[in-house]
């Protein structure tokens, strides 16, 4: 779908672009709002899990005859109420295989059983008496580790695809990926000078407040309902009924309110565990995991370790970039090592670049897709090493960016060529910003990273109905996790011309509309947005059509401006106006009722760029690092609602700087996670923070009518190398580890100290 | 285990209830009595989302017993609007973004409004620490902290204005 007026690319908007309330506000800020552990059902157990202390081990055995007897204990589930019936499908046997372990666990926190009970209280109790027999397994956590030719071996039947030749031999290697065009060895021949570095992250979690709840109820005639907080409850029903044997549309699956998501809520833990629950009890069960569970057995992203090549000229152009990167994503194939590789230097014009990424498993849970899933570790590293290439070469790190931007017709390291896009409209933004120019006070540091994410269209269906006062009811199937419905309630006034008041948007069920994709990928506002749009262009013929009924002319002779339908022109004849509201009062005469839909898989969604501006403090006795400043400007294509957008841009640029300062999975040497929990696991809290200033841009997206770009996930790309930056310009140090905790920028400072002294 | 039978004051009005000894007050107000504003997010207290106020003190529920509160005033978010009317705290969180997903929500809300109570003219400094024992994972905190800032904005200057008035 084209953007509208694309000659002029200035379209002036009523509504779009405005900060009205959202319309769930009066809710959430009441406590009404329902959320997933909020549902009751009559009748319903409380369900729990047992799930494996060992990180890596054989189940020889599970008993379960002492719990089922247990008075008060309705149904008991393990490996054996899971047949395979994933008909070879990869993918969604290692769904099934993580959803409850076979002949393995692989990871501390792996469900081995599960229970349903009239109370937790006998639930508890009921996993106590479940008798695991363990063969425990030599086991491996950390990438570099896992990918020696000794470590442990996860799955036997894993082969590295991706090479020119099958290995002989399985590894945790899952597959190489490579990106890139020119010749690098070529270019770096052309370099005066070459920086060559390593970095390592540490696995981060979403840390959505919310914990996974859902709530089943199964009958014994094969349908079932469930409620379930979820980013994407079509994802849920469809995995839901393959894994179990249920018909598709016997399972209604209703999206809760979804207190956070991230990427985290993109995949299923708990619903065909409690499916199979309410299966065997013939009651509801719910199933709500604790914070505990949240941290061991659902998705963190990837831990990383990436080496990066860069060579330039000695005036500040680059002749070639290199980046190996090797990320485990847990238990299972499928970290987001491919999504590092082409983003990793997406935001530069290179004619020699090459990426080289492995996608490792280890012990470890099953990664899950985190906001912009594989491109900030890897931005972090390249944005790095380019800091540094700035200082040695003798540019301003922001004119070196600027020297080697990606632009329109840029050839992007991965592949495509670039449409207009606002990399360098953010990046000189920035120059002329004031917080560039803000003078630094003792031990601060002042660091940038610009940042790329690909954004994602895919498929969206939308209802759209008018009862008779013409009021509206927008029915999408896309979760709404940040004010998404106050967007779709917008764009859809915008349209018909009508009050934003007079929208109203839900979230059906998977049985009142078509499939929708995920919420993620930062596809809502650009696809299902559109979708409303084209909902209400669907709408509007036919609101046309009626009035032409009513006036008694042919139905091409309406046109349809502002919120009225008006003859075409003279020739028409020599009507006064229909509102929207006077059609819909008359639909039951006219024809009955008046809706719109639009259903389609969307392309076009516009790739979208960041620089991020950061101001530390350090304090060189205890190495704890500060965040006292920050800057975010961003390209949104069109700002539906700038609040939300703000929003987004503001709560990206904070998780990141969480990834940067403080947040990282602790193993310990036997495999089990040591800080699962928000004391240890430390998410940047009120008090950590400056307010954090943005800037939106608007470089129309030429694949959408109004020009509107995702906005969600570009926001966490550039501020890990944003906070690294300025940390390492703060002390003089290059960080290369992140979390820049403060044992470790302690270090760093003694082993700079102790080189000045030497 | 026998059930402790406790009478309290909720949002001002008085409920008895049965709950077992270990059961914490934050699973009585969710499970027994229907009160689902309050979130558990952690079951630890660390993240806040839980708060409720006790005597007029911010509290996790979820690090309380219910048989604990017997002859307490507990405040919760259900009770913040009077009638239809919200408190301004509640006004500014919708008029700022101040929420995106909305689950750490009612608990900002009432520790800000704790906040507040105690102190009507917080600095930034005050608001960023007061709220500290509150994660939000959405919002990077900025748009909560201008929202407080609003109401206690707005709060002063009609008080300011009764003042005059009386």
């Amino acid at each position: 779908m084209p953007l509208d007026n694309p000659s002029d690319n200035i379209r002036k908007f009523k509504l779009v672009g405005t900060r009205p309330d959202r319309q769930d506000g009066f809710d959430k800020v009441t406590g009404r709002a329902k959320f997933g552990a909020d549902a009751v059902a009559p009748g319903q157990l409380v369900g729990r899990i047992l799930r494996s202390p060992h990180a890596h081990a054989r189940i020889k055995n599970i008993d379960t005859s002492k719990a089922e007897k247990l008075a008060g204990v309705k149904a008991v589930v393990t490996r054996a109420d899971f047949p395979d019936k994933t008909d070879g499908d990869s993918g969604l046997f290692d769904i099934l295989t993580n959803i409850m372990a076979r002949d393995k666990a692989l990871y501390e926190g792996h469900t081995v059983a599960a229970v349903a009970a009239v109370s937790a209280a006998v639930a508890k109790q009921a996993l106590k008496l479940i008798k695991v027999d363990y063969e425990i397994l030599p086991h491996v956590t950390d990438v570099d580790e896992a990918m020696k030719p000794n470590a442990p071996v996860l799955h036997p039947k894993l082969f590295t695809e991706g090479l020119p030749e099958k290995p002989k031999k399985p590894s945790n290697v899952a597959r190489r990926y490579e990106f890139g065009h020119g010749d690098v060895e070529d270019g770096f021949a052309k370099a005066d000078i070459i920086v060559e570095r390593s970095f390592k992250t540490e696995a981060t979690h979403q840390g959505y407040i919310e914990p996974h709840a859902c709530l089943a109820n199964v009958s014994p005639d094969g349908s079932g309902e469930l409620w379930v907080c979820t980013q994407g409850h079509f994802m849920v029903r469809d995995y839901c009924a393959r894994l179990l044997g249920l018909e598709i549309s016997k399972l209604r699956v209703t999206a809760s309110e979804i207190g956070g998501g991230f990427g985290g809520k993109t995949t299923v833990f708990l619903e065909p565990v409690a499916l199979a629950l309410s299966r065997k009890a013939n009651r509801p069960v719910k199933l709500v995991m604790s914070r505990d569970e949240v941290f061991k057995c659902t998705g963190p992203t990837s831990s990383a370790s990436i080496d990066v090549k860069i060579g330039v000229t000695k005036d500040g152009l680059i002749t070639a970039a290199d980046a190996t990167l090797r990320y485990q994503g847990g238990a299972f194939p499928g970290s987001p090592a491919e999504f590092g590789a082409m983003s990793a230097f997406a935001q530069y014009h290179l004619d020699n670049v090459r990426t080289i990424a492995y996608d490792v498993v280890t012990n470890r849970p099953k990664q899950a897709a985190y906001r912009a899933p594989g491109a900030p570790m890897a931005n972090f590293a390249v944005e790095s090493v380019i800091e540094e290439l700035a200082h040695k070469v003798g540019i301003e790190p922001i004119d070196f960016r600027i020297k080697n931007a990606a632009r329109e017709g840029t050839r992007s390291s991965y592949g495509p060529v670039y449409g207009p896009i606002g990399l360098l409209a953010t990046l000189e933004e920035a120059r002329k910003h004031p917080h560039f120019k803000a003078p630094l006070g003792p031990n601060q540091g002042r660091g940038m990273a610009a940042g790329f994410w690909f954004n994602f269209g895919g498929q969206s269906c939308v209802s759209l109905n008018i009862p008779v006062d013409g009021t509206v009811t927008i029915s999408v199937g896309s979760p709404d996790i940040g004010g998404s419905r106050a967007s779709m309630c917008l764009m859809t006034a915008e349209e018909l011309g009508i009050p934003y008041g007079h929208v109203r948007a839900i979230i059906a069920d998977t049985s009142s509309l078509g499939y929708n994709d995920v919420t993620d990928g930062s596809r809502t506002t650009f696809a299902t947005g559109m979708a409303c749009i084209l909902a209400a262009r669907d709408a509007i013929k036919k609101l046309c059509q009626r009035a032409a009924m009513m006036w008694g002319i042919p139905e091409e002779a309406v046109t349809w401006e502002k919120g009225y339908a008006k003859p075409a022109g003279a020739n028409a004849g020599n009507f006064p106006p229909l509102s929207l509201k006077e059609i819909a009062a008359a639909s039951g005469a006219t024809g009955g009722p008046i809706a719109g839909h639009h259903e389609y898989s969307a392309d076009g969604a516009g790739v979208s760029f960041a620089t991020h501006i950061c101001d530390v403090e350090v304090d060189p006795e205890t190495g704890a690092a500060r965040v006292v400043r920050y800057t975010v400007l961003q390209d949104a294509g069109k700002a539906v609602h700038p609040s939300y957008v703000e929003g987004q841009f503001q709560g990206g640029a904070v998780q990141g700087i969480g990834w940067a300062l403080n947040e990282e999975y602790i193993y310990g040497k036997d495999g089990r996670l040591q800080n699962a929990g928000f004391l240890d696991y430390r998410i940047p809290v009120c008090s950590d923070l400056p307010m954090i200033d943005t800037k939106i841009l608007e470089i129309p997206n030429p694949g959408h009518p109004y020009g509107v770009r995702g906005v969600g996930e570009t926001s966490i790309v550039p501020p890990l190398a944003a906070v690294a930056n300025a940390v390492s310009n703060a002390v003089g140090v290059r960080m290369t580890e992140l979390p820049i905790s403060p044992p470790r920028l302690l270090k760093a400072l003694e082993t700079a100290n102790l080189a000045k002294a030497s | 285990m026998s059930g402790v039978h406790v009478t309290t004051r909720i949002n001002g009005d008085e409920i008895q209830f049965v709950c077992e000894p270990d059961e914490s007050l934050l699973d009585v107000l969710r499970n027994r009595l229907g009160l689902t504003g309050a979130k558990e997010g952690c079951g630890t207290g660390d993240c806040g989302a839980c708060s409720v106020t006790i005597d007029g003190r911010l509290t996790c529920s979820c690090l309380v017993l219910g048989a604990e509160v017997d002859g307490l005033d507990i405040g919760t978010i259900e009770g913040m609007a009077k009638g239809d009317e919200l408190h301004p705290l509640q006004k500014k969180f919708i008029e700022h973004a101040a929420l995106q997903c909305g689950i750490c929500t009612p608990g900002f809300l009432v520790a800000a409004k704790a906040l507040l109570d105690r102190n009507p003219t917080p600095s930034e400094t005050e608001i960023r620490f007061g709220l500290a024992g509150n994660l939000c994972r959405c919002t990077g905190y900025d748009k909560i902290v201008r929202a407080v800032q609003a109401a206690a904005e707005e709060m002063n200057s009609a008080k300011k204005i009764q003042q005059k008035v009386a």
